[in-house]
């Protein structure tokens, strides 16, 4: 079982005690591990030797627990939850990413893990129950407190909380819209080879600037991007 | 250990594969000569799948692109950056240097702006201008032949514009500017700013056979499988490699230049990395191109009886003179950008358009210009998308944070409204800055150090302040919203650290006078007339411009020079 498999069903409640130290790796048979590794060169994006060990190493790590990526998830669901047209947070695959990264960035693994419990604290004092087992009205009584900043100080008990949420906000934000779901979502349409030739006509008479024809005539004509160059002896190009 | 010694005789040795190297490699390969080329990092061809990078998918990264093993990121083509595991540097104690080495073939060039500006008149004897630090002992019109003949072998997109300081050439043709773009030139238009449009080396219109045309993916500092950027590894030290008309190094560090009983250069020391043992080899020239810093190393280094002080110091010179690009920058928020239609927006790498330089420093309180680069638009989402997001609203009277659907439309709203500035500009080359071989520490080679000792001046400091000023008004000109308050005096009024822009150079500086110069104007060592340096070391002065295409043109004509010279047996 990989990592990657064995967070999933630690989201999904299956197996229990998965999260003991060591566990989530221990069922690899060295045949396996070794495959994985072979895998991970190959068709891994491009990584030197070194990055794919430190990524491994960060990989088979295990800071955040059971009880607190279930929460996480609770929480990224509630920050980006499914619409008619894209996929939740955790459709998107948003905490195993922030299980990757607090391992990756350990500067957020302090702010996340005393987070998490301020808001089980907060819980228990209302409704004498875990965040993630509290009711759904609940759980947003206590989210519609902390997703606000309160730069007067109204409610300085909720700083905390406030602080904690728009940590998760800003990695759930990240986690989500780095994904392909998060990128139809957005409507980002690069990263493919493409052809530049100018701002759409539409998209420019909407805005109160223009292209000038003196500025035009230096640019690209791409339908001879293809010619080989060559210039007068003036440095004016001439195909 | 016995070092072990190649039985081979080059006619040139270079160090380094860089912009400068590369560009002798190139040089000296075609002639005919013997040549090696040395070089510290592993091969590396932006073709190869195996380190492709470009056109990849943040999701592809576990950390989205996260800066946590590479410093511009995880897509980024640069294998070390200002961390070398293994190869530290240290400070003078109150300094701050920030020193970035990208060890592998081609160097820096694989990720670098592409930013291609040629240096113009009053760049080579600002002296005369301000009475601050040296004149060149070159002009305009000794390099501009070497500018010209670069530009049509390399490729360089721009525009001809007779402006006297920043001089036309033979380029490709610009791209379009994007929106944001055109947002620019009409606020920077409004507040007095030029703005023309940008000069990269990429190719927008095919150069030659053996390279392709830009598809605009942005992606250039990811390094281009279409070799349709520049980079040295794929447009000079691959083809060279490939015909046979060098010998290729790679993976081996060189320690020293080695030098005989009369103080001729005689060779390089170098460790083989792979093994972890010391060779030497043999070579009529050593030609220097490991990066400025890299190459003042090896020469301080590189003592010996002729040579008490390290080859080519007996002026104490070496080390000296080091100077960065200063840095300051800013961005905004432009309401008129919001809720865009989403477009494939991708261009070339970098900007399409820019801002030389456009003021009289004599009117001003420092001495030298900056240029003003532009970043926007609707660019690929990487770790940081939508951090503090929902900030953007206290701009329009919206809700600040929250989450559920008003998030997502925050997200939409907000995508590519924020336009960035960002300042470059000259720094006075001073005695004092310098970096020297630190008498405690060795790297894991067993090399010494470099220790760097690095201050601004008000110099600098009133520069950036200028710079603020105006990415101020241009931004009121555009009725953008600054993001964050004006840097004040405390923070040295927003000027980046010393190194921190990558333009670092000065540190062998040429000159007529062998007491106060590395070299001649032929980048030759005064001390060791067969060792030579095509690094940005051998810059008397930095521009208000980016030192790349300085250093290619100085390397051809300095190996012009060498070939020049070995056919008089000169050398």
């Amino acid at each position: 079982m990989d990592r990657r498999e064995s967070l999933k069903n630690i989201l999904l409640g299956t197996i229990a005690g998965a999260t003991v130290a060591g566990a989530a790796t221990s069922c690899e048979s060295p045949a396996e591990v070794k495959e994985q590794e072979t895998q991970l060169s190959k068709e891994y994006y491009g990584r030197t030797p070194e990055e794919i060990k430190h990524d491994k190493k960060v990989m088979e790590e295990i800071f955040l627990v059971e009880h607190e990526l279930a929460t996480i998830a609770v929480l990224c669901d509630i920050i980006l939850p499914a619409t008619a047209t894209a996929g939740s947070a955790t459709d998107a695959g948003v905490p195993e990413f922030i299980e990757f990264i607090v391992k990756d960035i350990p500067n957020h693994q302090l702010p996340i893990r005393g987070g998490l419990m301020w808001l089980d604290g907060e819980s228990n004092l209302r409704f004498n129950k875990l965040f993630k087992a509290a009711t759904p009205e609940e759980q947003l009584q206590i989210v519609d407190d902390i997703a606000y900043p309160d730069p007067d100080n109204k409610k300085p008990e909720m700083a905390y909380g406030i602080k904690f949420f728009n940590l998760m906000r800003n990695l759930t934000m990240t986690g989500y819209y780095t994904t392909r779901m998060g990128f139809d979502d957005l409507g980002y349409k690069g990263n493919v080879p493409n052809v530049w030739n100018g701002v759409p006509a539409d998209v420019l008479a909407e805005h109160d600037v223009d292209y000038e024809p003196e500025w035009i005539a230096k640019c690209v004509d791409i339908a001879k991007a293809g010619t080989k160059a060559e210039w007068d002896d003036k440095g004016n190009l001439i195909t | 250990m016995q070092i072990i010694e190649n039985s081979t005789e080059y006619d040139a040795i270079i160090v380094g594969s860089g912009a400068g190297g590369g560009m002798a490699a190139h040089m000296l390969g075609n002639a005919g000569l013997k040549v090696a080329v040395v070089e510290a990092g592993p091969y590396f061809d932006p073709k190869d799948e195996e380190t492709r990078t470009q056109l990849k998918w943040p999701w592809e990264s576990p950390r989205r692109g996260a800066s946590t093993n590479r410093a511009f990121g995880d897509f980024d083509m640069s294998w070390g950056d200002w961390k070398v595991e293994g190869e530290p540097y240290t400070h003078e104690e109150g300094t701050k240097f920030m020193w970035w080495r990208a060890r592998m073939l081609g160097g820096r060039t694989n990720h670098w702006g592409r930013i291609s500006l040629r240096f113009g008149p009053t760049d080579f004897k600002h002296k005369d201008v301000d009475g601050l630090g040296e004149n060149w002992p070159i002009s305009y019109d000794d390099i501009k032949p070497y500018y010209d003949k670069l530009d049509k072998l390399v490729g360089v997109f721009g525009s001809n514009e007779g402006l006297p300081n920043d001089p036309d050439g033979f380029f490709l043709p610009p791209p379009k500017p994007r929106l944001h773009e055109l947002y620019y030139i009409k606020a920077a238009r409004k507040a007095g700013v030029r703005v023309i449009p940008s000069r990269l080396s990429i190719l927008t219109k095919k150069l030659n056979d053996d390279r392709g045309v830009c598809f605009y993916c942005s992606q250039c500092g990811r390094s281009c499988t279409q070799y349709a950027d520049f980079s040295a590894s794929s447009v000079f030290v691959i083809p060279a490699k490939n015909s046979g008309r060098i010998d290729l190094f790679t993976n081996c560090m060189v320690k020293s230049v080695t030098t005989n009983s009369e103080g001729r250069a005689t060779g390089v020391s170098y460790i083989n990395k792979t093994d972890r043992r010391e060779y030497q080899l043999k070579g009529r020239t050593v030609v220097l191109g490991a990066s400025a810093c890299s190459s003042a190393r090896i020469l301080m280094n590189s003592k010996s009886t002729q040579h008490p002080n390290g080859l080519g110091n007996s002026s104490d010179v070496v080390g000296r003179y080091l100077h960065d690009s200063t840095g300051g920058g800013r961005a905004a928020f432009v309401p008129q950008l919001m809720n865009r239609k989403t477009y494939n927006e991708d261009g070339v790498g970098g900007m399409h358009v820019y801002s030389p330089w456009w003021l009289d420093n004599k009117k001003l309180d420092f001495p030298r210009g900056y240029h003003i680069e532009i970043w926007g638009g609707m660019g690929m989402p990487s770790y940081g998308f939508g951090f503090n997001h929902t900030d953007f609203n206290k701009y329009i009277g919206g809700e600040i944070g929250g989450y559920g659907d008003k998030l997502r439309e925050d997200a939409k709203r907000f995508y590519g409204a924020v336009i960035g500035l960002s300042g470059r500009g000259e720094a006075i080359a001073r005695y004092d800055n310098r970096c020297t071989i630190d008498p405690n520490v060795v790297d894991q080679w067993g090399i010494p150090v470099l220790k760097f000792d690095y201050k601004w001046s008000d110099y600098e400091r009133y520069q950036a302040r200028h710079m603020q000023k105006t990415f101020e008004e241009i931004f009121d000109a555009m009725g953008a919203h600054v993001l964050g308050d004006t840097p004040g005096k405390d923070q040295d009024y927003g000027l980046l650290a010393p190194g921190q822009i990558i333009h670092e150079v000065g540190t062998t500086r040429m000159g007529d006078n062998p007491k106060t110069s590395v070299t001649n104007k032929y980048s030759q060592l005064h001390d060791c007339d067969n060792v030579f340096v095509v690094d940005a070391g051998v810059f008397t002065s930095q521009a208000d411009k980016n030192c790349t295409w300085t250093i290619m043109a100085l390397s051809m004509r300095t190996s012009e020079y060498i070939i020049d010279q070995m056919k008089k047996q000169n050398i």
